[in-house]
């Protein structure tokens, strides 16, 4: 251990004493002006995170809480999904009958289950409306970030009091400190002549269920 | 042993290799239509936010903090990832940093590593120095796997394949990648199935995974990767080690100063709202991702850049790549003639400034690859004055030539006949004869010394009459 340890100790001395040399003119201190919008208002922040996901080709449904499992049984029916993952805790009415429900318990699913199953089923942390973007921090109804890339399909169900209107907001509710993953539309290229294709790696299909 | 990486080696200065690309007129089709595109998309999506020039005040002035205080948050970022269950390494210069990397794989039992696209791990020739020891690199990212396959240059830094039409990708998959359908068409959405198909297996088998970072936290050490096609989450989630190679310079202090920088980088770099995922993660997560986290921490010329007082502000850079898609030089010649890993106005300031020491003739020319117009100081998200440095960078090159060369003459002609306006009557009259030259108005091809600058332009003829004698014929 010493070994591996001794240059890199050597080249960590060198590299901090070459930047307080750079900064012999030691700049002043810098008052960062923070007069751009925190937060924003607006009318319907659901309806604003509904028509931003769908701008991302992104299925999007507003339903209430009574809804909700009928919802779920419908996009998957839709789907033709049989075999769905979810993490363990997921709501149990989430957990449509007709569907083979395969839960992401201490026997973790294997890599080769995941890559071969239907879709899986999540919930998420925090929405922002303005960008269109699901967050998901590893906690309740989330699961491993392994669960919601390696199936095709994600289907994800967004609260109303998970809705933030802008960017700012929605980072103030996160801890940074946990595994956050931020989905802003399936997965997508634009790297053959800047036309946009779903589906390179990740989910080629994300469905969003926004409920209240 | 290869220097600092950055430039190609062998590549021609920038006029010689702006000729060259000037002549081939599918590249300049295929990029005219790309920065046309981008660059009404981006206009557009920053118009949405009615915050825009507060957002870049700030995105200036944080950055602008991190690198007076680096020293503290580097020592902050480190104690943060390790106290997470990471290892922080620091690494002079890019020889450094690969033997890093090649170590800790070798270390990992691997001989294959996946990577997310990256441009430290370019500007170090990562790839190169592992295929030395041994170890194969597989680009993920389907642009870069294009430029992979077809043994070719990265032309743009965020599209790097961008220069490629779908025939010439399509060919290129046809001849280099390994059991792909020979009928594949050229549609993208078939290319992109191909890739996917490709790289499959190697994401489900990867033991070690090596990514860059477009973001670190100092207070929290969480690190952030933006990215489009998933194959970032591949990489940065499956396999059990994870090595990250990050610029000294892409701090920020603290968490809350993400909600500047994840508004202005997709905005401007791909046009959107938000890119279609960003990862964070601290340390190691158990049971989560990768059980081993390395974070490599690089200089290589950083701090060189760091200690020229104009020059340090190209270390705000976030690598969005806005500046190339509004570049007129940019746009004629593409990214290739830069000869370096950054292309484009950035890359014309941060080369050379990388290089430090090691700059040589083609690096020094990349200051002049420019119109000064300044349409990449009007995009930038980080407000970094690039014709401020170009014109910094050429006094200095200016300086150490001696004071008979041509521009050194040329431009203390120009102080000398602009400092009186008799004198620079009589110039502006000389120049008339200029006309004779003119072809269509444009002058191709001075006499020398004046050769030297037509040699890498047109010139516009001059007009018939002055503007200061139009304005004594008409209102004098």
């Amino acid at each position: 251990m010493a070994e591996a340890t001794e240059p890199s100790a050597t080249a960590k001395a060198a590299v901090l004493g070459r930047i307080r040399a750079a900064l012999a003119d030691r700049p002043g201190p810098v008052t960062v002006p923070r007069d751009y919008d925190r937060t924003r208002s607006t009318a319907d922040p659901l309806a604003l995170l509904a028509e931003r996901v769908e701008d991302y080709r992104a299925t999007v449904h507003r339903v209430d809480a009574a809804e909700l499992p009928d919802r779920i049984a419908s996009s998957l029916a839709a789907r033709g999904a049989r075999r769905m993952a979810a993490p363990v805790d997921l709501p149990t009415t989430w957990l449509a009958p007709e569907v083979t429900w395969r839960l992401d318990t201490d026997q973790a699913l294997t890599i080769d289950e995941l890559d071969g199953i239907d879709g899986v089923l999540t919930g998420c942390a925090v929405a922002i409306a303005e960008t269109g973007t699901l967050v998901l921090d590893a906690g309740a109804a989330q699961g491993r970030r392994l669960l919601t890339l390696l199936p095709d399909y994600h289907l994800c169900v967004v609260r109303a009091d998970q809705v933030a209107v802008s960017l700012p907001e929605a980072l103030a509710r996160l801890d940074g400190t946990r595994p956050l993953t931020f989905v802003s539309g399936p997965s997508a290229t634009s790297d053959i002549e800047l036309n946009r294709v779903e589906g390179v790696h990740g989910p080629r299909t994300l469905e969003v269920v926004i409920v209240g | 042993m290869a220097g600092r990486g950055v430039t190609w080696l062998g590549t021609p200065t920038f006029p010689k290799a702006a000729r060259t690309a000037l002549a081939d007129t599918q590249l300049r089709t295929n990029l005219r239509n790309a920065t046309t595109t981008i660059r009404g998309k981006r206009a557009g999506a920053v118009a949405e936010l009615p915050d825009w020039e507060p957002l870049r005040r700030a995105g200036e002035a944080i950055k602008d903090e991190v690198l007076a205080n680096l020293d503290t948050y580097l020592e902050r970022l480190e104690a943060a990832v390790t106290a997470r269950g990471g290892v922080v390494h620091w690494a002079r210069d890019a020889a450094e940093a690969n033997a890093i990397v090649l170590r800790l794989t070798r270390e990992a039992g691997a001989d294959e590593v996946v990577k997310v696209k990256s441009m430290a791990t370019a500007e170090i020739g990562l790839n190169e120095a592992l295929a030395e020891g041994g170890v194969h690199a597989v680009e993920t990212d389907l642009a870069e796997l294009i430029v992979q396959l077809g043994e070719d240059r990265p032309s743009h830094i965020l599209v790097p394949a961008i220069h490629r039409n779908r025939s010439e990708i399509r060919e290129i998959f046809r001849r280099e990648m390994p059991g792909v359908d020979q009928d594949i068409t050229d549609e993208p959405r078939e290319l992109a199935e191909a890739a996917r198909k490709h790289l499959r297996q190697k994401f489900l088998t990867a033991k070690v995974a090596v990514s860059g970072a477009n973001f670190a936290v100092a207070d929290s050490g969480s690190v952030v990767v933006v990215e489009s096609e998933g194959n970032g989450r591949m990489c940065l989630t499956l396999p059990e080690t994870l090595i990250t190679v990050m610029g000294i310079e892409k701090l920020v202090p603290t968490w809350s100063d993400l909600e500047v920088f994840l508004q202005l980088l997709p905005r401007s770099s791909t046009a959107e709202r938000m890119n279609p995922y960003t990862s964070v993660w601290t340390g190691v997560a158990p049971g989560d991702g990768p059980k081993n986290f390395h974070l490599v921490l690089l200089d290589n010329g950083r701090t060189d850049t760091l200690a020229d007082t104009v020059g340090r502000q190209a270390l705000r850079c976030i690598r969005c790549s806005a500046c190339l898609n509004v570049c007129p030089v940019y746009e004629r010649t593409g990214g290739a003639a830069y000869g370096s890993v950054y292309p484009g106005p950035i890359g014309a300031i941060l080369t050379p400034q990388l290089l430090g020491e090691d700059v040589d003739e083609q690096a020094k020319s990349l200051p002049y690859a420019s119109s000064l117009c300044g349409a990449c100081f009007e995009v930038c998200p980080v407000r970094i004055d690039i014709p401020e440095v170009l014109v910094h960078l050429r006094a200095e090159a200016v300086e150490s030539k001696s004071k008979a060369a041509p521009e050194a003459a040329a431009m203390s002609a120009l102080a000398w006949a602009m400092g009186n306006p008799r004198r620079w009557a009589a110039a502006q009259k000389a120049a008339g004869v200029g006309r004779l030259l003119s072809r269509g108005g444009r002058i191709s091809g001075l006499p020398w010394p004046g050769s030297r600058w037509t040699a890498s332009r047109d010139l516009p003829a001059p007009p018939k009459e002055t503007f200061r004698a139009w304005w004594r014929r008409t209102r004098g």
